[in-house]
């Protein structure tokens, strides 16, 4: 069952390396405009989703749909609906930020004078306007994953992927690309899908989704699923972590 | 906060010239960034040029073979084999960097374009000859005033046969780069692929020569495509043209090109079912 009104609507999706069950009939929908946490310890399958949503896997079973599209019959369309910030830095170290920018809005066919505003535009919303001739090796930890979100945002998606955008950052810089984040979204009018093994990270109006060894446990609105236990003790109970 | 912008135009042939005009620049760029690459590919064959040339000039003698039609010095007969050089290099200097984009996480941005990855890597392939073809034109000149000078009209003709040779061996270096792990197995590359294309070619030396000491070898290069990339420009550059050669060349090309689009394509591609991570 799919909601083609839904950012992203995954069905049924499973996915193995060899023998090894990475994910398990996963099914889960990212509204439109909204902000989902997708919570997994490491090694839960969360990178192996995005790696399908993205296309980089290829998805054998089940179905996935982007903004309606069916990312194996419509990858094109559906794609182009998709920004992408992965967990490891996936920008030009050797070039500029506008460079790179230039290079990701060519990569989604925009001209080069639209391009030119649209990265005027992403550069002043993540605060790095200034530094748009920077060398992506001489940027801080912080800065460098700002300059990936704006990288993400430049062809203008309907669905942020974030794959733990905060990993490797000290705790201030975490907390200003997280507000960054919820703050782009509300502003773009785009959805996300938050992947994270932080709690903290996640605030209760948020819609949650619980992955773990390959199978989504929960789904639901973030302060419903922490209960009166509170998120981090119900998700060690629902893991079975906490013994 | 700015309001986002329309949805690209990414279907419509625009789209598609402004994606390839995108991939080619950010190859160029980053070659001219690369200040010791653009050196050290003119240096390995002007070494040989200057030096090796002087030396095997004197030991190595040529016979009337096509498309000369006298006696020519070793340095004339080599450097179509140099040019050639440069292009296998820069063939697996782009095979490196892909590897390198793989392990940064570059190549990911890459293959979430929603142009079809077919396009993408063919994009990337023909940055990659423009890259070489920059070099090459660059050594010839050097060349020129050493003393190497082919007909005017060679330096045009040759331009095909420059597409398609560097096509070719760039094809050949994508289709290593999706078998290619880690960068540090890149050093095997240079071993078992580079050096062994290289040296039994009819770069260095014609193939009669080779026969006469090796039949076994002989044969061996015969059956390397690098001769025929070698033969397809040694002709090209005096307005002849080798058909063995270009037929050879271009189903060298298709093949390799095929066997790296499938390499890396997510539903057959061997390492996309690999354990590790993606791209």
């Amino acid at each position: 069952m799919t909601d083609d009104s839904a950012a992203l609507a995954i069905s049924g999706v499973s996915h193995d390396f060899g023998s090894v069950r990475a994910l398990d009939d996963v099914s889960l929908t990212v509204p439109r405009g909204g902000f989902t946490a997708l919570l997994g310890v490491n090694g839960a399958g969360k990178t192996t989703l995005f790696s399908l949503i993205t296309r980089l896997y290829n998805n054998r079973s089940g179905t996935i749909r982007v903004g309606g599209f069916d990312l194996r019959r419509q990858p094109s369309e559906a794609l182009a609906r998709l920004g992408v910030v992965f967990q490891s830095r996936a920008m030009d170290a050797d070039l500029t930020i506008r460079q790179n920018l230039e290079y990701h809005a060519s990569l989604h066919g925009i001209a080069r004078r639209a391009a030119k505003l649209r990265i005027a535009q992403v550069l002043e919303d993540v605060d790095l306007a200034d530094r748009a001739e920077a060398r992506v090796s001489a940027l801080s930890g912080g800065q460098s994953r700002r300059a990936e979100i704006a990288r993400a945002l430049i062809h203008s998606p309907e669905l942020l992927l974030l794959d733990e955008a905060t990993v490797g950052l000290d705790v201030k810089s975490r907390a200003e690309v997280l507000a960054l984040t919820r703050r782009l979204i509300a502003g773009h009018g785009v959805s996300a899908l938050w992947a994270t093994h932080i709690m903290d990270e996640i605030e209760p109006v948020d819609d949650l989704v619980i992955l773990h060894r390959g199978r989504v446990l929960r789904a639901g609105r973030a302060a419903e699923i922490a209960g009166g236990a509170g998120l981090t003790q119900s998700f060690l109970d629902m893991t079975g972590l906490a013994a | 906060m700015s309001a986002p912008l329309a949805a690209a135009p990414t279907t419509r042939a625009r789209g598609w010239l402004i994606a390839f005009s995108g991939i080619a620049r950010r190859e160029t760029l980053r070659f001219v960034h690369q200040r010791g690459r653009f050196l050290a590919a003119l240096v390995r064959p002007l070494v040989w040029l200057f030096i090796f040339a002087a030396g095997f000039r004197a030991v190595l003698g040529l016979s009337i073979t096509p498309p000369y039609q006298t006696y020519v010095l070793y340095e004339v007969y080599v450097t179509p084999g140099l040019v050639a050089m440069i292009q296998l290099f820069n063939g697996m200097q782009s095979s490196l960097s892909m590897v390198y984009d793989r392990e940064t996480g570059a190549m990911r941005t890459l293959l979430v374009s929603p142009f079809p990855r077919w396009f993408l890597l063919g994009s990337k392939l023909i940055a990659g000859v423009i890259v070489s073809i920059i070099q090459v034109y660059t050594f010839l000149a050097i060349a020129w005033f050493w003393g190497i000078r082919p007909p005017v009209w060679g330096y045009v003709t040759v331009i095909p046969a420059l597409v398609l040779s560097g096509l070719m061996l760039g094809a050949m270096g994508l289709f290593l780069s999706s078998a290619i792990r880690q960068l540090e197995n890149f050093a095997g590359v240079m071993n078992f692929v580079i050096f062994p294309m290289f040296f039994a070619s009819s770069a260095l030396y014609p193939l009669w020569r080779m026969r006469e000491s090796s039949p076994l070898l002989y044969d061996i290069c015969r059956f390397n495509p690098f001769t025929h990339a070698v033969e397809l420009i040694r002709f090209a550059l005096y307005m002849q043209m080798n058909w063995g050669a270009l037929v050879v060349v271009i189903g060298c090309l298709a093949a390799f090109f095929g066997a790296a689009v499938f390499m890396y394509d997510p539903q057959k591609g061997l390492w996309a079912r690999r354990k590790g991570g993606p791209a």
